[in-house]
């Protein structure tokens, strides 16, 4: 018999359906993956199971959850139904978390409502629950404020809340987007181990994730059901093309890198690069990123890849200039250039292009498509007239494949995918010689996602453009690269070209992010842990080298004496026992 | 305009904002118009015709004062007198608080810490003597009043807008306008500015009632409008003379200011409601 038995269930908005006769059953103890893009109606389902849509919400059809009927039941009903028998885990633990209220003392209401009032009991049990979803130290941080967790052990948090009441199905929405991908397998890993216990909806719009974790898989789009049934069988023989679609789109890990760019013309050049912050008054100096070099030729790309933290973000600002460098130079086509942006000349400033993470945030959400676009033009080009300034804003708004009916709506009005290359069209229309890309694709769907690294790719075989770009995630960024920086800790610990590091990583914590990458394969799903733990604080970085707490090849020198880089094989690695391993 | 054609659009689907716009832009109407089709003057004096209650047959709509004035057209005048504060104090704080609070906000540092003692400084002054000191050193003038009130009010303007600033400093669309070269008081205009306009209106609307209070405060402790010209504070202070033998002396004119007062706060709470619905959104 079905736990959770979902008919014909309708959403709508004003005159718009987000939703529309899907049909799906989550059995007892079973685990279902609700998989489709952004905009699919995928959480609006998982809102209207957990009844916590909007009063201006229509609902239709009907939601049976053991016996109950949802739709249309009573607020009390539905407390009673949410504290005791459905959990959820959304997808940013910190809005779902109070900040003012110690975590303990959150959790601690869950087993209240409950009916155990015992003191001693209560913090017994939220401390264990704490030590079962793998919080280190749980007594210290029953007391500690959200705030004061990482992204990862915040979701464990939230996973542990959800756990306390016993519920008989937990939705998770999204639970691992906002998170690096070595803490994603390990959640991803914690909920395989609950899985004992409850049933479990998983919301993703990333089959990689889906492939190793659940054992069947609902395909939605655009609120309609497109396709049922067994993991393994729709990865292996998809019926409806959207399927085939989101299997393809998925980043993997095997595949070729690009061939290397044929001209060497030094573009971007960066020495010794040191970046540091100033903590309390001062006296504390935080040393985010610690000599690291980049040398970047026309026409190649290279990624720079590591977990939040490891100073990837720090050490391409501070060659942008947005940053302040402690040490270190940046010369650009062999002329050095100042440290600060201000004091930059202006076409040192045209030709170093930043695109952001999020492509909502860097858009000014005041202003139409076509200021936002031709605002560099007014800086770098002011001599055009109004005529052939609308000519190339025409002209980028084609290279990055937007429709010109675009240019009068504003930010918001976009998707994720449309604002992101708008975002792209204004960093191109002055034509820059380096582009610098944030995290750029880690927003978007996956099919959005490779339409976007597709248009950088044609971007630069047709101009020669240099492309910078950061991720934390090595699948994203294995098509496009000719080389790979990966950075801990603010410390460079492999260099080598694209081929290279994905058939022969030489460093453990390389071979750890590869691992960690989920694969859309039931067969071999990847998202392995091979590293355990979150990165350190830079507050107070380990001794010796630095990955060696998280590092399972460890030895008593490694805890000593930092690595220095240097070359091994092809490639260059900081790790002491790089020649011997066989990773 | 565009943020101001979609705030337009916004303010006409509330009722309250509607009706209470409604209310003060007949008010205002009113107090133009009245007096100039009036038979009566405001400084006309007419000593058989004192304390006369309001009818409507002896043409004194609002009754007379104890000087034998016409009511009508001296509460008008200090209907209008109560508008051009409201417009003085939102013009004086809209012009000097977002770009002093602007500027303090986007460049930060030392620059900040400077401009906002400054405003600390002003805040921590006590103000009624500041003007008392002001009115008693200069000729009493209605200029100098408005001046004392735009002194006050633009510091709340700035603490807000500054507040504001900081966090869109820190926005990445800034950031990019940094990148592509674009110089500092082009951020604060084209980038900055506009995304304060939601906050700043707002904010607009809920100091105008502080400023007619003032404007009302001062008039009635004497120091504000002088005689034969006159404003509904004054008109109030008046009132309360004669409240035993002529309470429409003291009723109509507290009556008009206590609604143009509530009119205001309702365009204003109106406006917040608004704005915090389409943040949350």
């Amino acid at each position: 018999m079905s736990l959770l038995d979902v008919n014909g269930l309708g959403v709508r908005y004003a005159d718009k359906d987000v939703v529309s006769g899907l049909s799906f059953g989550v059995g007892s103890g079973e685990s279902v993956g609700l998989v489709g893009e952004s905009g699919s109606g995928k959480t609006q389902t998982a809102l209207a199971i957990m009844g916590l849509l909007p009063g201006k919400a229509a609902i239709s059809g009907s939601i049976d959850f053991a016996g109950t009927e949802i739709v249309g039941a009573s607020e009390r009903q539905l407390n009673t139904l949410r504290a005791e028998r459905i959990g959820m885990v959304f997808q940013d633990p910190m809005q779902a978390l109070n900040p003012y209220v110690p975590i303990g003392k959150q959790l601690r209401r869950v087993l209240l409502r409950h009916g155990i009032s015992d003191g001693r009991e209560v913090d017994q049990r939220v401390m264990h629950m704490l030590d079962r979803v793998g919080l280190p130290d749980p007594a210290r941080q029953f007391r500690a404020y959200a705030h004061q967790l990482s992204g990862g052990m915040r979701q464990r948090v939230m996973i542990a809340s959800a756990l306390l009441a016993q519920p008989d199905l937990l939705i998770a929405d999204e639970p691992t987007t906002a998170l690096d991908v070595t803490v994603q397998a390990q959640i991803l890993e914690l909920l395989e181990r609950i899985r004992e216990e409850t049933a479990l909806l998983l919301i993703t719009h990333d089959l990689g994730i889906i492939a190793g974790h659940c054992e069947r898989l609902v395909v939605i789009e655009a609120g309609r059901l497109v396709e049922e049934g067994p993991t393994r069988k729709l990865f292996s023989e998809p019926r409806a093309s959207h399927t085939r679609k989101l299997i393809d789109a998925a980043p993997r890990l095997d595949g070729d890198s690009p061939p290397a760019p044929e001209s060497a013309e030094l573009v971007l050049e960066a020495d010794n690069v040191s970046v540091s912050y100033a903590e309390r008054n001062e006296r504390l100096q935080l040393h985010a990123v610690m000599d690291l070099d980049l040398q970047l030729q026309a026409g190649e790309t290279v990624a720079v890849v590591g977990e939040s933290g490891s100073g990837k973000s720090s050490f391409v600002r501070a060659v942008l200039g947005l940053v302040p460098m402690r040490a270190g130079r940046v010369t650009f086509c062999g002329q050095e250039v100042a440290g600060p942006l201000q004091a930059r000349s202006i076409e040192t400033r045209r030709d170093l292009q930043l695109v952001f993470q999020d492509p909502a945030g860097s858009l000014n959400p005041q202003l139409r498509i076509e200021r936002i676009i031709a605002e560099p033009l007014t800086v770098h080009a002011p001599e055009l007239d109004a005529k052939a300034r609308s000519e190339r804003v025409a002209d980028a708004l084609q290279r990055v494949g937007l429709d010109e009916d675009l240019l009068g709506r504003f930010p918001h009005q976009l998707s994720g995918g449309q604002a992101q290359r708008v975002a792209i069209a204004r960093a191109l229309i002055v034509n820059p010689r380096v582009l610098v890309c944030d995290e750029a694709v880690a927003a978007l769907d996956g099919s959005v996602r490779q339409q976007v690294l597709n248009l950088l790719h044609r971007e630069q075989q047709a101009t020669g453009l240099a492309i910078v770009f950061i991720s934390h995630d090595l699948a994203v960024v294995r098509s496009i690269s000719h080389r790979v920086m990966v950075l801990y800790l603010g410390r460079l610990v492999e260099l080598a070209d694209g081929a290279g590091i994905f058939r022969h990583p030489r460093h453990p914590y390389t071979r750890a992010l590869l691992d960690a990458v989920p694969v859309p394969d039931p067969l071999a799903p990847g998202g392995r842990l091979s590293i355990s733990g979150e990165v350190p604080s830079i507050i107070d970085p380990p001794s010796g080298c630095a990955f060696h707490p998280r590092c399972r090849y460890a030895e008593q020198r490694c805890r000593v004496e930092l690595p220095l880089v240097r070359p091994v094989g092809e490639a260059r690695v900081a790790c002491h026992r790089a020649e011997e391993l066989e990773l | 305009m565009s943020a101001v054609a979609r705030i337009w659009a916004r303010m006409r689907t509330s009722k309250t904002v509607v009706a209470s716009g409604g209310i003060l832009f007949a008010i205002a109407l009113v107090s133009i118009i009245g007096p100039w089709i009036s038979p009566n003057e405001y400084l006309t004096t007419n000593f058989d015709n004192i304390l006369r209650a309001p009818t409507a047959s002896a043409g004194h709509v609002f009754g007379t004062d104890d000087l034998g004035r016409d009511l009508f057209v001296r509460t008008m005048m200090g209907v209008q007198v109560t508008f051009v504060v409201a417009i003085v104090a939102s013009v004086v704080s809209l012009l000097i608080g977002v770009l002093y609070g602007a500027t303090a906000g986007f460049i930060g540092g030392r620059v900040d810490a400077v401009m906002m003692r400054l405003v600390d400084t002003l805040y921590a002054t006590p103000f009624i003597f500041f003007v008392i000191l002001l009115l008693v050193v200069f000729e009493r003038n209605l200029l100098l009043m408005f001046v004392a009130i735009g002194a006050i009010n633009w510091l709340d303007m700035a603490r807000i807008v500054r507040g504001q600033t900081l966090s869109l400093r820190e926005r990445e669309f800034v950031q990019a306008a940094q990148l592509i070269g674009v110089s500092t008081p082009r951020i604060i205009f084209r980038h900055i500015a506009p995304n304060l306009v939601g906050i700043v209106i707002v904010y607009v609307t809920l100091t105008i009632p502080q400023a007619i209070l003032i404007e009302s405060f001062l008039s009635f402790l004497g120091l504000g409008v002088q005689e034969p010209q006159t404003s509904l504070g004054k008109l109030v202070n008046d009132g309360t003379k004669q409240m035993e033998g002529a309470s429409w002396m003291l009723l109509i004119p507290g009556v008009l200011l206590a609604a143009i007062l509530l009119c205001f706060n309702f365009v204003g709470d109106g406006m917040r409601d608004l704005f915090d619905s389409r943040r949350s959104q």
